[in-house]
């Protein structure tokens, strides 16, 4: 059989966490904020995190596929510079449910309208820690197997099934089960 | 059918890339060579496996590696298929008669006719260095190809290096 791709690094302090840290559950994606299938997954992952509660922290990391969406690697920009202002989620949840309408003229609109100081943000974009931290995500996409985007990690192990919500909570469950063993 | 094996030389092949424009293996000699079955173009999705390879081309050209797509696709359905996805690497077309280099390196399906996903990697020499068929369905990333570039260049002259195969980097064992 296939021995699945495997995350790598595994989750750690410095990633963009969103839940309980001591979940059983740890849900990974690697996506791009100009891709249109992460924005369908979008609120399958809410969907999911407000079923499993504090049983699931989820953790997003970048992959921009930028020859394919010229303006995947702003955006990813944009909610890292977010990041700096401890507003990561806000932005990233701002950039997938506006995505029909992501161009680089509208990111300083939406860093105000999620409340961000606007010189800081602007200061930050391009600047190396930013960037440096999507190469980062990027080069562990490339180590763990990212096959394209979204491609998600359930506890480590890559999710190879549809990003839908039914098949996504049953593996999720499944896993749960398993872990009370 | 069965792939081609690590340590087979790689049969050699003419197809077409464009109306007037053919590429043949042996023209790449000297450099490794990714060559990278798909089933056909315009994959529903965007974030497929050319479109990843696209993305990852500086990683590839960082061993020197030409990447070629191939499908039983024809030429006009290739080149619109690049435009559409803005991807730098060429797509041969395996289409008259149909199939046949997919068939010559063991990886065409007689069931769906077209090419299974599988990937080859040629060193410089012409010889098949790994190799691996996705399961259907799955597309195989690039961490496995990636590795395999790094252990050839290590060994670069060392033709007695072991098998790739044997070293715990292929997916499919």
């Amino acid at each position: 059989m296939n021995p699945s791709a495997t995350l790598t690094p595994p989750v750690s302090a410095g990633d963009h966490v969103a839940g309980d840290s001591n979940a059983p559950l740890t849900l990974v994606e690697y996506g791009d904020y100009q891709c249109p299938y992460c924005g369908a997954a979008h609120p399958v992952i809410k969907r999911i995190q407000r079923t499993l509660g504090r049983e699931l922290r989820f953790v997003f990391r970048n992959f921009p596929l930028t020859q394919a969406h010229p303006y995947a690697m702003i955006a990813a920009e944009a909610a890292e510079a977010a990041a700096l202002q401890q507003k990561f989620w806000e932005m990233h949840d701002f950039i997938y449910e506006h995505q029909d309408d992501l161009e680089p003229d509208v990111l300083p609109v939406w860093a105000r309208r999620v409340g961000l100081n606007l010189e800081e943000f602007g200061n930050a974009i391009g600047k190396g820690g930013v960037s440096t931290r999507i190469k980062e995500d990027r080069l562990s996409g490339i180590k763990s197997g990212v096959n394209g985007t979204p491609c998600f990690f359930i506890n480590g192990v890559r999710y190879d099934g549809t990003a839908d919500y039914e098949p996504m909570i049953a593996v999720l469950k499944e896993q749960l089960n398993s872990s009370d063993i | 059918m069965t792939a081609l094996k690590a340590k087979t030389l790689a049969p050699n092949f003419t197809l077409q890339r464009t109306p007037d424009q053919l590429v043949s293996l042996s023209d790449l000699r000297g450099k490794p060579v990714v060559l990278v079955f798909y089933p056909a173009d315009w994959s529903p999705v965007c974030s497929d496996q050319l479109a990843l390879y696209n993305e990852l081309l500086p990683e590839f050209y960082e061993f020197d590696a030409q990447i070629i797509g191939i499908s039983v696709d024809g030429i006009w359905s290739h080149l619109a298929f690049s435009k559409d996805r803005k991807f730098h690497t060429p797509l041969l077309s395996d289409f008259e008669p149909k199939g046949a280099v997919a068939r010559l390196y063991g990886v065409y399906s007689e069931k769906t006719g077209e090419a299974e996903r599988a990937l080859f990697l040629i060193d410089a020499e012409g010889v098949i260095r790994w190799s691996y068929v996705s399961p259907v369905g799955i597309n195989p990333g690039a961490d496995g190809v990636l590795k395999a570039l790094a252990l050839i260049a290590q060994n670069k002259g060392d033709s007695t290096i072991p098998e790739l195969s044997q070293l715990p980097l292929k997916p499919n064992s």
